[in-house]
């Protein structure tokens, strides 16, 4: 291949090796910067604590319609603990995560029905769910009496409330040098059950928990993959030294 | 055992000797220039991703169900619930990509090495052929997920057809079955996408290795190999396909699936772009989302369809232009004048444009993937237009001239002598 070649090839093959590079599901949207959710697919003890805090908090409103209960034995639990603590009685083991609340009821409590949450870190991304939890606000404009910086105006409430306590946002603008700023101030109007540490590691236990949810084949996916491209690798030499011998004939 | 495995193969070859025959005129005596280097390893790696969108297809249509309540929903079964599922989503979802990067830099090398050029205008407008029933391919099957981005892809492609004069709404209806993408336009895009189309293409790709064959292949250097024969009746450059060139399209092919398996095993979502972020809801008819593009492989079209201006109260001006920015390919043979086919004896007019022609795929390609205001507005002095768009239109007349300005640029160049034999 001569210069021109290669010149002709980079435009090509940049793009792809872009997007061979990036990881990102979903460009952040104008506004609040998100924060980087430190979760790890490995962590058994935060994916268990992060179950146990969804089923707690968000499974009564909140559907996870592709995700059976008894899928939680991959994050180290027994059908016993599965039944006993992240089950309502009237659920089967097998049975996928529904919730009675019916769509149209959702429509009527909230203005709009809660999406399903088996597939929403896919959607969403980690790092945005993991902004959005942290960032609720009092609004006493908004019906709920709470408003989110990541998400303005939304229907759910801070069902973590109890926990995280009550905060306030002051959102100032500002022009520095001709570029608008804004700058977002948070006071804590009464403490929650836990501080900001604890909350912040609650919140990364449930993405954590939310983004295995949303592909539970992600861990076995590494696992093969490393395999197959170890046995690929093996293929490659002798498929090299197969057409070296088959081509030391070709003038 | 030989003399079994010969016996046997006598016994077969009396009673159908097209068999060998066959094999003989495809493969073992089907004399490949002997020069092919890195370009010509995606024509079979372009074969191999049709096999295994097939056979993947097969696996997934088994859990599948086209039915607008179940679709999204058998999906999500098959990630999670079929044994396996998942490697053989994965595989058709990367698969699907992968296809269109194989195939763009398959026609790349013929615009390389001139592959397009006499003797071989049938090869390339096959070739063309299969191009098109693939982008249908394509089409059908990104709607089967069912998610916001396949629904909302689908509602606005169709609705290009509305913007046809006279025929336009009833054309339109006449795909979708009603009068939004529904369950019916859901189950007809199923039936294309597993077996229409793909009936189509294998037609075709075999209509265009048989034409391949009967004229031969073109090679880095652009000289027929045919011209200079041996003694024996066979092109001096030239190497039987079998066993020289399957040897090694093998090391070809475990490249490609190396790439592929870190592609589906490490990141399956290929940055956004091979499974979108929006796809992952559920399709709402009654909640547009604020931005709708198409896959990746559809984007440079897409940015030419946003650049022409709507003329007449209709869109119909940019679907126009969108179309001969497909079908200007088929052209190519008769638009280029130059008396040399491979870019290696070119001179430096046609050099710069495919160049230039290069440039502007990616950048209508990358723009077709942002909103119209990503770049933000060019000041008063331009009528604040959209920096995007401005550069989208820029692009979009030069991917158009690269083809327009041919026949002048290409019979202008200043070319170099082709040598007798190829280079080795």
């Amino acid at each position: 291949m001569n210069i021109m070649h290669r010149l002709l090839a980079a435009p090509l093959l940049a793009p792809l090796a872009a997007l061979m590079i990036s990881g990102t599901s979903l460009a952040a949207e104008e506004g609040y910067r998100l924060d980087r959710a430190p979760i790890d697919p490995h962590d058994l003890v935060s994916l268990q604590a992060g179950a146990r805090t969804f089923a707690n908090y968000c499974l009564s409103c909140h559907s996870a319609e592709y995700m059976r209960y008894n899928r939680l034995e991959d994050l180290g639990l027994t059908r016993e603990e599965i039944e006993d603590n992240l089950m309502f009685a009237s659920d089967k083991i097998g049975g996928p995560m529904t919730v009675a609340m019916t769509q149209a009821d959702g429509k009527a409590w909230f203005g709009v029905a809660p999406p399903d949450l088996s597939v929403i870190a896919r959607y969403r991304g980690a790092d945005w769910l993991y902004t959005y939890l942290r960032t609720f606000y009092r609004d006493p404009k908004a019906t709920s009496g709470w408003n989110n910086a990541v998400f303005p105006n939304v229907a759910m409430p801070n069902v973590l409330w109890t926990l995280q306590g009550q905060r306030a946002l002051e959102v100032v603008d500002s022009e520095v040098g001709g570029q608008e700023t804004v700058r977002y101030k948070w006071s804590q109007l009464s403490p929650g059950r836990q501080n900001q540490v604890e909350y912040d590691t609650t919140v990364r236990d449930l993405v954590n928990y939310l983004v295995y949810m949303s592909e539970p084949a992600a861990v076995e996916r590494k696992r093969i993959g490393i395999v197959v491209l170890f046995v690929l690798g093996v293929l490659f030499i002798f498929a090299y030294l197969l057409k070296k011998e088959y081509w030391k004939d070709v003038k | 055992m030989a003399s079994r495995a010969s016996a046997l193969w006598q016994w077969i070859d009396a009673r159908m000797p097209t068999l060998g025959q066959e094999y003989r005129k495809h493969l073992s005596e089907y004399y490949a220039p002997k020069n092919f280097n890195f370009w010509y390893y995606f024509g079979s790696l372009a074969l191999l991703v049709l096999v295994i969108q097939i056979v993947s297809g097969i696996f997934l249509t088994m859990n599948y169900k086209p039915d607008a309540a179940l679709a999204f929903g058998s999906v999500e079964y098959i990630m999670r619930d079929v044994p396996g599922g998942w490697i053989i989503r994965y595989i058709h979802s990367t698969g699907a990509s992968a296809f269109f990067i194989v195939v763009y830099l398959h026609m790349f090398r013929g615009l390389l090495y001139g592959s397009h050029r006499a003797p071989r205008e049938l090869v390339w407008i096959f070739g063309m052929l299969i191009y098109l029933s693939l982008m249908g391919e394509a089409f059908f099957g990104y709607l089967l997920p069912w998610g916001q981005m396949s629904y909302w892809g689908a509602q606005v492609i169709v609705n290009l057809f509305n913007s046809i004069p006279f025929v336009g709404p009833d054309l339109a209806l006449w795909i979708r079955g009603d009068y939004v993408v529904s369950d019916a336009t859901l189950n007809r895009f199923f039936a294309f996408h597993v077996i229409a189309l793909p009936l189509v293409l294998l037609a075709l790709v075999a209509v265009h290795l048989l034409a391949l064959h009967d004229v031969g292949s073109n090679n880095p250097d652009g000289v027929e190999i045919k011209k200079k024969k041996g003694p024996d009746g066979h092109p001096i450059d030239g190497i039987p396909f079998h066993p020289y060139y399957t040897v090694k399209d093998i090391v070809g092919v475990v490249v490609f699936l190396a790439i592929f398996a870190y592609v589906m095993f490490f990141v399956p979502n290929g940055g956004g772009y091979f499974l979108e972020a929006n796809n992952f809801v559920p399709a709402n008819p009654l909640q547009t989302p604020a931005e709708i593009a198409p896959v990746w492989y559809f984007t440079p079209y897409y940015t030419i369809l946003r650049a022409v201006p709507p003329m007449f109260d209709s869109q119909f001006p940019g679907v126009m232009a969108m179309g001969a920015a497909v079908l200007i390919f088929f052209f190519l043979p008769w638009l280029d004048r130059s008396p040399v086919k491979s870019i290696r004896y070119r001179g430096p007019l046609f050099k710069g444009a495919l160049a230039i022609f290069v440039v502007s795929f990616v950048v209508l390609g990358y723009l077709g993937t942002v909103p119209t205001n990503a770049w933000g507005q060019f000041g008063p002095w331009l009528g604040n237009a959209q920096r995007a768009t401005v550069v989208g239109r820029i692009f979009g007349t030069l991917y158009f001239l690269f083809f327009l300005l041919m026949p002048w640029y290409t019979s202008r160049d200043k070319t170099r002598p082709v040598p007798e034999r190829v280079t080795h």
